[in-house]
């Protein structure tokens, strides 16, 4: 049998995520309609055996991390537990923290996957490719191809062509090392945990020897990029399965629209139902759309593409959507055009407003370039982003909110530009 | 009487709605600004109206011959191989001008107001004097040429330029009456009137000021344009209420052309100029704004203190904002955002202009 983890991380992580991060757990944000790691965990339930799926963060337990469980449970008739760590272990030293639960029933293997990255997951085409080796002392890491200078912001892998062994493993180079880059996504057998042991061992040893330390916890804190994989390399035991299909970080709240675009434009295949139609007496939908059976819109109101609508949402007469992500309760009265935005949950925007952001898409004449997850600021300004605003935000009639991010609860008065709104 | 209308410049200061048309005959509040004039000095008892101009006079020719006929007067025109300033036209005129001893009016062709050139005869023919020019009330005198005139008689003193300490609030608003003795003064060649004619006038007590009552403005440049049409509509809401626009959808002093057609659940106004034939589909926003003939705004569109040029197309869902000014036969595609965008004609927007700047 199989089983599946999902590190989601915990409130210290996805700051590139604020504001949206403050209201919901950033592994929540709904992308294309869905909580970001619904898509991992439905990809993982149409692999064959897969028994249980784990999520290791260090999140208190809260109200919107039990409903989520509870839902995807029922969903996917599949257990789905939450294993919270004492303190942030890092990438590996989760798993290794909560390996009897892991290894309880005796799985063959086990998937491993990054919460904020968004893929086709091909698991099934891991473990098949694994299988081929039939070696249960090797494990599997999923590769893509970036661009020279864009592979620099990943973990970087130097694999052999033709056995696909990783023969060299380094975490963010500061110069070229190699265009195949670690997707966040593996397939590990419980061997691994051999490995992870190790450096726990080694680390203990380091701690022994400084006083006063607090071992434990130090000890635990195990990264599995920079602590396993690049030990791993080049011994005969780390493969890499490069996959052509779409992949992306999501880091920043730009990421977000973006993944949202590639998730919807495969739902044709996999969720015709979660794409919306034209039809009489409804808005008009252009390309991929996504609206809550809850949400109402008027029929004169135009989306798309790439635009989500939540949970009672209310889009008045003659509303444009474009690229954006609207969430639950937000209203959008008549004539207000939103683009390249995320409207937080709550917020309500004016009549004829306009709510614009720049989008941050990857080059579009690069098939191997990736979205950028720059910092907010270059040389003092703020570079000019996704217009996001936080929860319960009010847009006054008739303003443009251009470039901004407007933190929660906010009533603006006038128009903004290239700011943040406190 | 005869009237001399200076509309001999280039106009620079309304581009780009000047690189189309002279800027006499663009539509201020759907009537060419010359028109304007024209028709008030009709109004005045004016039989003769004598055009000063220079460059593209062949449109004006054209388009002042068919007024000829309907309003029943002679307008002639004097053209001239050089700019000559603002006296030096009046030299080349001269024949026509000192035909009799009758006065004369002079007027810039970009002054917009209530025109008081009825008063105007009356209060000349009372001092007796060579020439009056009418003077304006203004807020910041620092920013012009004050006129210096005596209280009760309104006899001018001096002229200052850009006055540092206050010295007088009136400027000169572009509107005179002359003496035909006044030509005994000006040369034919580029002259200054305000600068070379008026200062020697005023010395020798031959120059008095007639205070105007009510709105004013130089309608040059565009921002001014569009203040000027908002003084003009709260004229017209005073004066002739029923040519104003109402009714639901309609918000304060609005002027909307019979031909125009304007769509479901828009809202116009305040002080908005809707011209012939404008289509202005459902749910759009309009506000400080003059559209002129021809132009479709597109539905859902918001539009604040802007201009747009004939025969152009602004698109679904866009914002222009701050002083954009269209040019003829622009399109301004879907979901666009203009700040402040000054769009030379015939072009085709395709992409935001967030920050102001002239589209070549
Ligand atoms: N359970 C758990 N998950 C973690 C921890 N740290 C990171 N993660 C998760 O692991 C994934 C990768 O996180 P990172 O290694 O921090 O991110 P990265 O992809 O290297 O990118 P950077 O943030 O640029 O370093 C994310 O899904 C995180 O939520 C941790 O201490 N515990
Ligand atoms: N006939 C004639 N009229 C002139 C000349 N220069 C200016 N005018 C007119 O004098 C009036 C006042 O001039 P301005 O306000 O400077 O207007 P303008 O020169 O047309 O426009 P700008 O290029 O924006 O300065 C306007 O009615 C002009 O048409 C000239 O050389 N000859
Ligand atoms: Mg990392
Ligand atoms: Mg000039």
């Amino acid at each position: 049998m199989l089983k599946a983890v999902v590190l989601i991380g915990g409130p210290q992580k996805g700051t590139r995520f604020r504001p949206l991060s403050f209201e919901v757990p950033k592994p929540l944000f709904p992308v294309a309609g869905v909580p970001m790691i619904q898509h991992h965990i439905e990809a993982c339930t149409k692999v064959p055996n897969m028994k249980e799926i784990l999520l290791i963060g260090f999140y208190q337990p809260n109200e919107a991390l039990s409903r989520f469980l509870v839902s995807a449970q029922q969903e996917f008739k599949i257990p789905i537990r939450y294993l919270q760590e004492y303190a942030a272990l890092g990438t590996g030293g989760g798993i290794y923290h909560f390996r009897d639960q892991i290894l309880s029933g005796s799985p063959e293997a086990f998937f491993v996957l990054n919460a904020d990255v968004c893929s086709e997951f091909p698991l099934e085409e891991m473990l098949t490719f694994h299988r081929l080796r039939g070696n249960p002392e090797t494990f599997l890491m999923l590769g893509t191809t970036a661009n020279r200078k864009q592979s620099l912001n990943y973990g970087c892998i130097v694999a052999n062509a033709d056995s696909h062994e990783v023969l060299h493993y380094v975490e963010k180079p500061s110069t070229f090392v190699s265009e195949l880059i670690n997707c966040g996504i593996y397939l590990f057998t419980p061997a691994i945990f051999r490995h992870i042991g190790a450096v726990f061992q080694r680390n203990q040893q380091e701690l022994l020897l400084e006083e006063n330390a607090n071992g434990w916890q130090r000890a635990e804190a195990i990264r599995l990029e920079q602590d396993v994989f690049t030990a791993l390399a080049g011994q005969g035991r780390l493969f890499a399965y490069k996959t052509e299909g779409f992949w992306s970080q999501i880091k920043s709240a730009g990421s977000a629209i973006y993944a949202s675009r590639l998730y919807l434009s495969c739902y044709s295949q996999c969720h015709p139902e979660r794409l919306a139609q034209n039809r009489t007496g409804g808005p008009t939908i252009r390309g991929n759309v996504y609206i809550h059976p809850t949400a109402s819109v008027d029929s004169t109101a135009v989306l798309g593409p790439n635009v989500s609508i939540g949970k009672g949402v209310t889009i008045g007469a003659g509303v444009r959507v474009r690229e954006s992500i609207i969430l639950h309760g937000a209203s959008l009265q008549d004539h207000t055009c939103v683009l390249n935005s995320i409207v937080g949950w709550d917020s309500t925007i004016g009549r004829w407003a306009r709510v614009e952001g720049t989008p941050s898409d990857p080059n579009p004449n690069d098939p191997y370039a990736k979205i950028d997850s720059e910092t907010l600021f270059r040389d003092g300004r703020l570079t000019p982003s996704i217009t996001i605003l936080g929860c319960n935000v009010t847009i006054p009639a008739e303003v443009v909110i251009l470039n901004s991010i407007v933190l929660p609860h906010k009533e603006l008065s006038r128009s903004f530009k290239n700011q943040i709104i406190l | 009487m005869k009237a001399l209308i200076l509309v001999g410049g280039y106009g620079t200061r309304l581009r780009p709605l000047t690189l189309s048309i002279p800027k006499p005959l663009v539509d201020f509040c759907n009537k060419p600004i010359l028109l304007h004039q024209v028709e008030a000095l009709v109004k005045a008892g004016v039989s003769h109206v004598i055009l000063a101009v220079s460059y593209m006079s062949e449109l004006l020719e054209k388009e002042m011959k068919e007024q000829e006929q309907k309003l029943g007067i002679h307008i002639s025109l004097s053209h001239e191989k050089e700019p000559l300033g603002t006296a030096g036209p009046l030299a080349l005129a001269r024949e026509l001008l000192t035909e009799n001893s009758e006065p004369f009016f002079v007027l810039n062709s970009d002054v917009i107001c209530d025109f008081p050139f009825a008063d105007m005869v009356r209060f000349h023919r009372h001092h007796g004097k060579e020439g009056t020019i009418v003077v304006t009330k203004v807020e910041e005198p620092s920013k012009y040429g004050v006129v210096v005139c005596e209280a009760d008689t309104g006899r001018i003193h001096r002229f200052v330029e850009k006055p540092q300490v206050f010295v007088s609030n009136k400027i000169n608003a572009g509107m005179y009456i002359f003496n035909p003795s006044v030509l005994e003064r000006i040369q034919l060649q580029p002259t200054s009137i305000e600068k070379e004619i008026f200062p020697v006038m005023a010395e020798q007590g031959q120059l008095y000021a007639m205070e105007l009552q009510g709105f004013w403005m130089d309608i040059g440049q565009p921002k001014d344009f569009l203040t000027g049409m908002c003084m003009y509509l709260q004229s017209l809401r005073l004066k002739q209420p029923e040519r104003l626009h109402s009714g639901p959808g309609f918000v304060g002093n609005v002027l909307v052309d019979p031909t125009a057609k304007i769509g479901a659940n828009c809202s116009i106004g305040p002080n908005v100029t809707v011209g012939a034939d404008v289509v202005v589909e459902d749910g759009v926003r309009i506000k400080r704004c003059t559209v002129l003939k021809g132009s479709r705004i597109r539905s859902h569109s918001w539009l604040e203190s802007c201009i747009v040029g004939w025969s152009s197309s602004v698109g679904q869902w866009v914002r222009m904002e701050n002083v954009t000014v269209l040019g003829e036969d622009v399109i301004v595609n879907d979901e666009l955002y203009l700040n402040g965008a000054n769009v030379l004609p015939h072009k085709s927007i395709a992409e935001s202009v967030p920050e102001p700047r002239i589209i070549m």
